[in-house]
């Protein structure tokens, strides 16, 4: 049998043993680890560096979301960061020399209510005033766009129009962490996987090292992009992070045709669906309301966004449930990132983007080795530092997004 | 889903419940004192453990009473149900298990049964702190 299996493909990153010493460690080897790596690496020539995973790559949240990608926030911080991202996102299949199924198919933000609507015109308005491609969709235009939606008013919560961003998408999210990873492995980052990092090292109030299940390794430099596990993480380098860490699942059905041309998302009745390039249809809805580390959540909320889904989507009513999971997601109150600088000197922090930071990877990822390389944040998260809990200045994307993916 | 045992009414869906997230922390004694960094603690700040978590639930189609329960927020098991004001049940580590099913220690009032000495108007032993009967601390 095993002479007819075909050749092990190449190995996209080797699996070295931890230094002794680094310039700079990542712990976290999600997304986020990975693309700020990769951009300590390229922009800033730090190339002794490490990325510490406790499991494996890409196996915490970043291979779990619904790999929604969009840049249409309503407040200018968050349309730089993730406009800036969006462009990243245009560029890196090339850049990375992989293609990782990036399909611009547009997103879909469906309102439900009159003050959906006027909320989603003003989104609509910011969105272009910051250079955002977004566009209003009356039901019909909806509809021409997306066949199998029920624009019709027997529906208890009818369609009343849309915003749109064409550039918008999806893309396969653990292909997107291999072609980080093989890129870092190149330039020489050192990627580390079942390695968990259980203390820090600190030399009065700055970091020197970092304790793991393979010894202790020094470092200059640490980033944390940990996601739902940040607070742990903090808490073993002495400081607190105002975030609660929640289940989100996500559900796919079995493989169908093509029948769902774009990404649609209701905050209303809550659901979003795409349908993956092998077929299935794509789901995910709102967290689980407890704190939750587990990777699961409870059948309820599974069960509500498929009713949402039947709801809008009278074609997905024979449709069936393949496969449910969950990941842990690092939600912040005003639903925005942090990232910058920390309590805990040359101690960095990249967290908080709770359910939609898989969208957010590349400019997390390049704005996060800037901060981490100079030492002080870069202008694009500059707004997205801790201390804004403090002094008020809070980016308060909720409900303002749409929905939070 | 979780089965919850509300103090008053006994095992219920957890879709009968509304959270409240963490349990014990008390309004500031002296708003107009605080500090930018205690104001923020207070408004943003919460504990985000990972194992056993106090914490807060509302019975809001039941009997419309908040209570604490002690719950391990990895292995989702609910280790105790105890009246607001009450102060925290201690557990017993499970030493087989790092975050696990650790047990209520045998002296606590708290094992989730609707006993009437845990109902909604007994508040067992009060907390040192000021809060008044009932609040949602
Ligand atoms: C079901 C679901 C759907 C989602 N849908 C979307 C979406 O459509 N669009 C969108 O933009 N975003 C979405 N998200 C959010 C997005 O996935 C996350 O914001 C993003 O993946 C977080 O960054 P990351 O990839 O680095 O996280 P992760 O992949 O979770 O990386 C963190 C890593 O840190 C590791 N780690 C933790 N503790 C330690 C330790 N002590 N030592 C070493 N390593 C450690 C973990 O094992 C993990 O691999 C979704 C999330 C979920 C769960
Ligand atoms: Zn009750």
């Amino acid at each position: 049998m095993a002479d007819k299996l075909p050749e092990h493909p190449d190995f996209l990153w080797h699996n070295p043993d931890p230094k002794p010493s680094y310039d700079a460690i990542i712990v976290g080897g999600g997304g986020h680890g990975l693309a700020t790596a990769y951009f300590l690496a390229k922009n800033h020539g730090m190339t002794n560096i490490a990325v510490l995973e406790k499991g494996w790559l890409a196996g915490g949240n970043m291979a779990r979301n619904t790999t929604i990608i969009r840049s249409n926030y309503l407040w200018d911080e968050s349309a730089a960061m993730y406009e800036h991202s969006l462009k990243l996102w245009e560029a890196l299949p090339e850049e990375l020399e992989y293609d990782f199924l990036f399909s611009q198919r547009g997103v879909m933000n469906l309102a439900h209510t009159l003050g959906d609507v006027r909320e989603s015109m003003r989104r609509v308005g910011a969105n272009q005033l910051n250079g955002v491609d977004a566009e209003w969709l009356d039901p019909e235009q909806v509809k021409e766009l997306c066949p199998i939606l029920n624009i019709s008013d027997n529906i208890r919560y009818p369609v009343m129009g849309a915003t749109y961003q064409p550039r918008a998408g999806i893309a396969k999210h653990d292909h997107v962490a291999w072609a980080f990873a093989r890129k870092c492995d190149e330039m020489g980052v050192d990627i580390i996987q079942n390695c968990e990092v259980t203390g820090f090292v600190k030399d009065g109030n700055r970091v020197t090292g970092v304790r793991t299940n393979r010894g202790t390794i020094n470092t200059e430099k640490v980033g944390l992009c940990a996601a739902g596990h940040s607070s742990v993480l903090a808490e073993m380098a002495g400081f607190r992070l105002p975030i609660q860490s929640h289940p989100l699942q996500a559900l796919v059905s079995e493989l169908h045709e093509p029948v769902h041309p774009t990404v649609v998302m209701s905050n209303h009745v809550h659901v979003y669906v795409s349908q993956a390039h092998k077929g299935e249809l794509v789901m995910g809805a709102g967290v689980d309301a407890y704190n939750g580390y587990g990777q699961r959540g409870s059948f309820h909320v599974i069960e509500h966004q498929m009713a949402a889904a039947v709801e809008l989507f009278p074609i997905f009513a024979r449709a069936h449930v393949l496969r449910t999971w969950g990941g842990v997601v690092d939600t912040t109150l005003d639903a925005s990132p942090i990232v910058g600088t920390t309590p805990v000197e040359n101690m960095f922090v990249n967290c908080g983007w709770g359910t939609g930071g898989f969208k957010g990877t590349p400019s997390a990822g390049y704005t996060f080795a800037h901060t981490i390389a100079t030492g002080t944040p870069h202008e694009l998260n500059a707004p997205f530092a801790l201390e804004r809990f403090e002094t008020g200045a809070l980016i308060d994307e909720h409900g303002a997004a749409a929905v939070a993916h | 889903m979780l089965l919850i045992s509300c103090p008053n009414c006994g095992a219920r869906d957890e879709t009968e419940f509304h959270y409240g997230g963490q349990a014990h922390v008390p309004y500031p004694e002296n708003p107009d004192e605080l500090t930018d960094r205690e104001w923020a603690e207070f408004l943003f700040y919460r504990d985000n453990t990972r194992g056993s978590f106090a914490e807060r639930w509302l019975h809001s189609t039941g009997c419309r009473q908040w209570f604490n329960m002690l719950r391990d927020t990895v292995t989702y098991d609910i280790q105790a149900v105890y009246p607001m004001g009450a102060p925290q049940p201690t557990v017993d580590p499970d030493p087989d298990d790092e975050y696990g099913t650790a047990s209520v220690a045998a002296d606590s009032t708290t094992t989730g049964s609707s006993g009437p000495s845990i109902s909604g108007t007994d508040l067992g032993p009060v907390d040192a702190s000021t809060a008044p009967k009932g609040a949602t601390k």
